[in-house]
């Protein structure tokens, strides 16, 4: 995994100028007990997820007998929860499969929000017509929205409009995805895009380039961060999500991962060797993505957030 | 041991390519209507079909779903015969539903305490030290998991055996081996509800480190130099100083985290799924409306949820801007 950094939009500090007064000011406060406190937290935040990560090497039997620290005086090590989570096809396992719909629903359902929301906030900021400050306010209100208020209709309509009968579909999760992350999504590009200088945009439009052009060539390149830092946020959402997943897709043919290993962690404990790999698994994707472009993320939640 | 069959998962894939192949159609074709057709170039025109996908989307699938939403908050569990505020009087009256607005309030006071109070005393703790940058990342790293996956992490930090058998959560390994008797968790109430909050702040206290930690780099050197030269101590720095600076950054943290609370789901679904009196309101919309398929009680508790929040988002949306302004 790769050591990313926190970055931030804000100024760094100025360099310290020698041991001045603020210095070993400085100095005194971050001393020795504040170290320390710092170094108690850190290892309380990590030893959880350690603990996992060491228990999805132990054999079955060693998961369910004893705790992962004796992992220390008693190594025991294995592949073997990996390749039963992955590859098996037993009723129990194949969550494999479910890795695979993580995937499906994911792709789209991060691609369609963030190209139909960077189309409405190109037009919300820079073409002028009437009544565009209106809908802007009327989207961004919709952010107040709890997705709750909307499963249950959504649900109906799907029924009237698919079918649950015949095979499960995606389409349903993909636009329940979609329509619950653009008021967000919006927001954020808007942030962004209306804060570009007009003068380069109106030079375009004197120069006769027409609005797609514009959109493409200027807007788009200019706003790259922008959408780094949506795209990761809509894929983190979006593959942890278990609500929506839950609600639109509650079969075994378009179920996440999330959700059978919700269902996996219900059970009494029977196949906690599967449950560590396979939790690893879910949390390793998202996380890769999440270090190596935190950086955008983190601009995107100083640049203020709100999720519905 | 029967091997996954990779033909199995094609129809799901031939499903992907579907989907990726509308993206790809949909959005060429607005952008060639844009771009190609005369007279579209005008404001009103571009505008419209910029505009279409995302307008019709929220239009359907949100706007409408919530007004409809209210409607069946004032309807019966299918739907079908109008009972009034019958809904909202059981949601106050039901012994079980207070206790979970009761377990919400918990949840919305003490997330936000907490996670913030951790991340800012963290925050200023790591300030300019060498290792700053993997110190945040480590208490960053709880962000980018599920809270299925951390509900899974903390399942082996809380796990029973009973006395005597091998301890496998580490939570009571520790009460052993400090000669106390392991304990149920996550059964017990009210605790259980605190051990499942202290979930909830882990994932959470990344969140306020970043965002503070960005205002305490931002504070003018001159004003921590002045209050060095007026004597204060670490103490009175940190009151007088530290925390008055960045208070915006501590209101948006604080309202950003109570809306989390207020609508937290997944946590609770998978570590208890409400049961031995922990559930919250969003998990007992759930509930309500796709196990019990009371149409008329989920529908009432979303709409609750969402006077909950309305206040709150609007609230946070000042600090933002006043946050702004003072940049």
């Amino acid at each position: 995994m790769t050591t990313a950094t926190v970055t931030t939009d804000q100024p760094e500090p100025k360099a310290e100028k020698g041991p001045g007064r603020a210095g070993r000011a400085k100095k005194r406060l971050t001393g020795r007990t504040a170290s320390l406190i710092a170094l108690v937290i850190a290892l309380l935040w990590t030893t959880p997820t350690f603990g996992l990560l060491l228990s999805s090497f132990r054999p079955e039997g060693e998961i369910k007998t004893n705790g992962w620290w004796n992992f220390f005086t008693d190594p025991a090590f294995t592949f073997d929860n990996y390749t039963q989570v992955l590859l098996s096809d037993t009723s129990s396992g194949r969550l494999g499969s479910y890795f695979f719909s993580s995937l499906v629903i994911t792709i789209p359902a991060v691609l369609f929000p963030v190209a139909f929301a960077s189309f409405a906030a190109y037009a919300l900021s820079w073409i002028r017509f009437k009544g565009r400050d209106t809908l802007f306010v009327l989207i961004f209100a919709l952010q107040v929205v709890p997705l709750q208020m909307a499963l249950v209709p959504l649900l109906q309509m799907f029924q009237a409009w698919f079918g649950f009968e015949d095979e499960q579909k995606f389409i349903q999760i993909w636009f329940a995805h979609t329509c619950f992350a653009l008021p967000f999504a919006v927001f954020l590009l808007h942030n962004f895009m209306s804060e570009l200088p007009g003068d380069v945009i109106e030079a375009a439009r004197v120069d006769g380039a027409n609005h797609g052009t514009i959109f493409r060539k200027i807007v788009l390149p200019l706003v790259t961060p922008a959408l780094a830092s949506l795209t990761i946020f809509q894929f983190l959402w979006v593959w942890n999500d278990l609500l929506v997943a839950l609600v639109f897709g509650n079969g075994k043919e378009t179920a996440p991962m999330t959700v059978r290993l919700a269902e996996l962690a219900g059970s009494r404990g029977e196949e906690w060797q599967r449950l560590t790999a396979g939790a690893f698994i879910s949390i390793v994707v998202p996380l890769i993505v999440f270090l190596a472009l935190q950086r955008y993320f983190v601009r995107g939640l100083l640049a203020g957030s709100v999720k519905g | 041991m029967d091997q996954i069959d990779i033909l199995d998962e094609l129809p799901k894939f031939g499903q992907l390519g579907i989907g990726v192949v509308a993206f790809v159609l949909v959005v060429g074709f607005l952008l060639f209507l844009v771009d190609r057709l005369p007279g579209f170039d005008k404001g009103r025109f571009a505008a419209a079909v910029f505009l279409f996908p995302t307008v019709l989307l929220l239009a359907v699938g949100l706007l409408f779903p919530a007004l409809r939403t209210v409607w069946l908050s004032f309807f019966d569990k299918d739907g079908e015969s109008f009972v009034g505020v019958a809904n909202y009087t059981w949601m106050f009256k039901d012994p079980d539903i207070r206790g979970v607005l009761g377990n919400t309030l918990i949840w919305v006071i003490a997330v936000p305490i907490l996670s913030a109070g951790i991340g800012l005393i963290y925050a200023i703790m790591i300030d300019r030290l060498k290792v700053e940058a993997l110190a945040k990342a480590l208490v960053f790293l709880p962000m980018g998991i599920s809270f299925v996956g951390a509900g899974i992490i903390w399942r082996f930090v809380y796990a029973y055996k009973p006395e005597g058998e091998d301890q496998i959560g580490l939570l009571n390994q520790i009460v052993v081996w400090l000669g106390g008797e392991p304990q149920q968790w996550l059964l017990n109430p009210p605790w259980n509800t605190f051990f499942l909050i202290v979930v909830m702040v882990w994932i959470q206290t990344g969140f306020a480190t970043v965002v503070l930690s960005a205002s305490i780099k931002a504070i003018p050197t001159e004003i921590v130099e002045a209050a060095r030269l007026d004597g204060v101590n670490a103490w009175q720095m940190f009151w007088r100083v530290t925390v008055p600076s960045i208070r915006p950054a501590i209101v948006v943290v604080l309202v950003t985290m109570s809306i989390a609370a207020l609508k937290l789901f997944d946590l609770v679904r998978t570590m208890t799924a409400g049961n031995f009196k922990t559930s919250v309101i969003a998990n007992e919309m759930y509930t309500q409306a796709f196990r019990l398929l009371d149409k008329g009680h989920g529908a009432a508790l979303a709409v609750f949820l969402f006077v909950l929040v309305t206040p709150i988002i609007f609230y946070q949306v000042r600090a933002m801007r006043a946050r702004r302004e003072e940049r």
